[in-house]
């Protein structure tokens, strides 16, 4: 019985341990696999040029672009409102109340929402709706924002990545000493003083791992954009919020499973998503290790 | 006590001296406009999730509507009735436009000039009519109303037709096929790791097995599609031989992949949230420590487990990217793993690029989002609140 028990006892020790390896051993293998598969093209002109000949030969400088414009619109909607929504569950709202907890709902669900969901809602709603509204309000009816372009794939992300703000800013706002509001509220400051002098500079490190997280999601979802914004291959660079812009994700999508000679361009593609890899894997790397300190902080 | 001497107290010096300092109406909240304004701009801001939930769901839907719209109809040119072509189409040997582009061992260099963007829908369906005679019917298709609605519980996907078919059967059975296949990989991996990390390891150890497993819910879903695409369907297919290279068994193990974060994450909080008592009690009865794992704080972490798979069928179930690049994409509806097959998500990602704005596909692609979009949320409101409730009250034992 003894034995038998011993046995049972290594082999779901081992089974479950070997799990962890597993999936460690996963996470290994996909970057060693694309870093050997693109580490040869990647270079400096491979970053800063214009792709040539039908993407066969030149950089992909325009989808670097293109994704870095992505993100800094989409954080630019983001983070405020995530924050201010972060600040509302954990400062103002009950936590018992309906309000806040239906609040926490659908955050939940938004950031449980298939990312290709938000790309419909981007066409129904921002391309379809506001931009044929502005178009009709402001350009009588002539077409220029009731088609894809930055600003609408940007403000898809954005409502992507919010839960992912939401989240990681009321982490660390929780983080924050309740002594320290007593103390300021003793001292007279109000409520939004106390928000604003106490409560968010002693967040400010889980506002930037909500922005690096979001910005990370950002760059890699692909889905979102497909029908609200990207653009296979583009002469020039976006100038204004109303162009379409080239995506990394796209890119490597297209690439991929769409062009006429995916055989030649292989080590562009790879390079490509090593390119996408590294960017997400250091941002959430970056934002791991902030997260670890702040947690340490609070024990 | 007359009312009078309550009023300012704190304004008025000689008051002020009054042993009653402080008053119901002097420790009243001033009004502050800076005060008032924030936590008013605060409290609405807050409603924009909600907002953006409901929006989703009257704009989704809405969006729907043509393909419930009534039809007048056109007796033009039905030239063939049905029969020869539309029905090889959902075959992948003779795919036609939409299903080839997507199998990268056999992609057809002519198709695979996709739009970039739905911008230039009108341009691309005519080009790729000069390539494919199958779709020169594509313009046709708004004069067609013949097997529409009715076609959704058929077994045919067959949108860019002369005789449409939106039999919504073989994208159902293709995308069950690959969250079944997807879960029976994550589920039990992520959940023995979730209990290795939380029950076995010992604390630093810990500290490490987390984020490093974290770091795999950060990579994008088009990294593991195009992972699978080139480097797991080639290996998969040396190892067990089977015929075609993108099919629901590849799909399905990259979206393992893409979701054993999430269900490792939400396993793992639920079985530390299991208290310490738990686990005392059972060791002080002489259990041993695997013991405790597998018949106390397992079986207390169920509804916690639950959720978390449930999460992760979610997350399967609206993936596109790696569905759109490794699964095949063509709509069979056989239940053999290793053929191809499109999944509900898929059909979105491939197809809404290429349709007329308002027409009868346009509405059924929507009605497809909002298929989805309906499972997700009820899905998330599962786990939400059912699961949860019960975890909390068998914790607390009542």
């Amino acid at each position: 019985m003894k034995l038998k028990n011993k046995i049972i006892g290594g082999a779901i020790t081992t089974a479950s341990a070997l799990s962890v390896v597993l999936i460690i051993a996963i996470i290994i293998v996909i970057l060693v696999v694309t870093i050997i598969g693109g580490k040869e093209k990647i270079s400096w002109e491979f970053l800063t040029a214009f792709p040539r000949d039908g993407m066969m030969k030149g950089g992909i400088f325009p989808a670097i672009y293109g994704t870095a414009l992505l993100v800094i619109i989409m954080s630019i909607a983001a983070v405020p409102f995530g924050t201010i929504t972060a600040i509302y569950l954990s400062e103002y709202a009950h936590e018992k109340s309906w309000l806040a907890q239906t609040i926490r709902f659908a955050v939940r669900t938004l950031a449980t929402v298939p990312s290709i969901i938000f790309g419909l809602f981007g066409l129904g709603f921002f391309v379809q709706f506001v931009g044929a509204g502005m178009d009709n309000w402001f350009l009588g009816g002539q077409l220029k924002w009731a088609q894809p372009n930055l600003l609408w794939g940007s403000l898809t992300m954005a409502l992507l990545t919010l839960p992912v703000v939401i989240v990681s800013v009321e982490e660390a706002i929780r983080t924050v000493p309740r002594e320290l509001r007593e103390a300021s509220l003793a001292l007279g400051a109000t409520k939004w003083q106390t928000i604003k002098k106490v409560v968010i500079p002693g967040s400010i490190s889980g506002i930037m791992t909500g922005t690096i997280l979001a910005v990370s999601r950002g760059a890699g979802e692909v889905a979102p954009i497909l029908f609200t914004g990207a653009a296979y291959s583009l002469a020039t660079l976006p100038t204004s919020v109303s162009d379409q812009f080239m995506n990394l994700g796209y890119h490597i999508y297209v690439m991929s499973t769409q062009s006429s000679n995916v055989d030649q361009t292989l080590p562009i593609q790879f390079a490509t998503t090593l390119v996408l890899l590294m960017l997400t894997f250091t941002l959430n790397l970056a934002a791991v290790l902030i997260r670890s300190s702040l947690r340490r902080r609070v024990k | 006590m007359l009312p009078f001497t309550f009023k300012s107290s704190l304004m008025n010096p000689d008051l002020a001296k009054n042993k009653f300092l402080f008053t119901a109406d002097s420790l009243k909240k001033k009004f502050r406009l800076s005060e008032f304004l924030s936590e008013k701009i605060i409290t609405s801001v807050a409603f924009l999730s909600i907002a953006v939930i409901i929006l989703i769901f009257v704009f989704v839907f809405r969006e729907s509507l043509p393909a419930f719209k009534p039809r007048v109809k056109h007796n033009i040119e039905k030239t063939s009735s049905t029969g020869n072509k539309p029905e090889s189409y959902g075959s992948s040997d003779s795919a036609g436009a939409l299903q080839k582009p997507e199998s990268y061992s056999g992609a057809e260099p002519a198709a695979a000039n996709k739009p970039e963007s739905y911008g230039s829908v009108k341009d691309t369906s005519v080009s790729a009519g000069e390539v494919n005679p199958d779709s020169e019917f594509v313009a046709k298709d708004n004069n067609n109303d013949e097997g529409t609605l009715g076609s959704l519980f058929s077994n045919e996907w067959y949108p860019v037709s002369e005789n449409p078919r939106y039999g919504l059967i073989p994208l159902l059975i293709g995308t069950f096929k690959v969250t079944l296949i997807a879960m029976l990989f994550a589920a039990p991996i992520a959940i023995l790791a979730a209990l290795f990390s939380s029950c076995f390891a010992a604390p630093w150890l810990r500290e490490w097995i987390k984020p490093a497993i974290e770091l795999l819910a950060g990579f994008p879903s088009v990294v593991i599609g195009f992972f699978a695409l080139m480097v797991m369907a080639t290996v998969l297919q040396n190892l067990f031989g089977y015929e075609t290279r993108l099919n629901s068994f590849v799909g399905g193990i990259a979206m393992a992949l893409a979701s054993i974060p999430i269900i490792f994450t939400i396993t793992e909080d639920a079985l530390t949230a299991i208290p310490a008592t738990f686990t005392e009690a059972s060791l002080a009865l002489g259990a041993s420590k695997w013991q405790t794992a597998v018949f106390v704080i397992l079986p207390a972490a169920t509804p916690g487990i639950f959720a978390a798979v449930l999460l992760g069928v979610g997350r399967v179930f609206g993936e596109t990217m790696i569905a759109l690049m490794a699964t095949g994409n063509a709509a069979l509806s056989g239940l053999n793993p290793f053929e191809s097959v499109r999944t509900l998500a898929a059909t979105i990602g491939a197809e809404m690029a290429e349709v007329v704005f308002g027409d009868m596909h346009y509405g059924i692609l929507f009605l497809i989002g909002s298929l989805l979009f309906i499972f997700n949320f009820s899905i998330n409101a599962i786990a939400e609140f059912y699961v949860k409730g019960k975890l909390v009250k068998r914790i607390q034992g009542r």
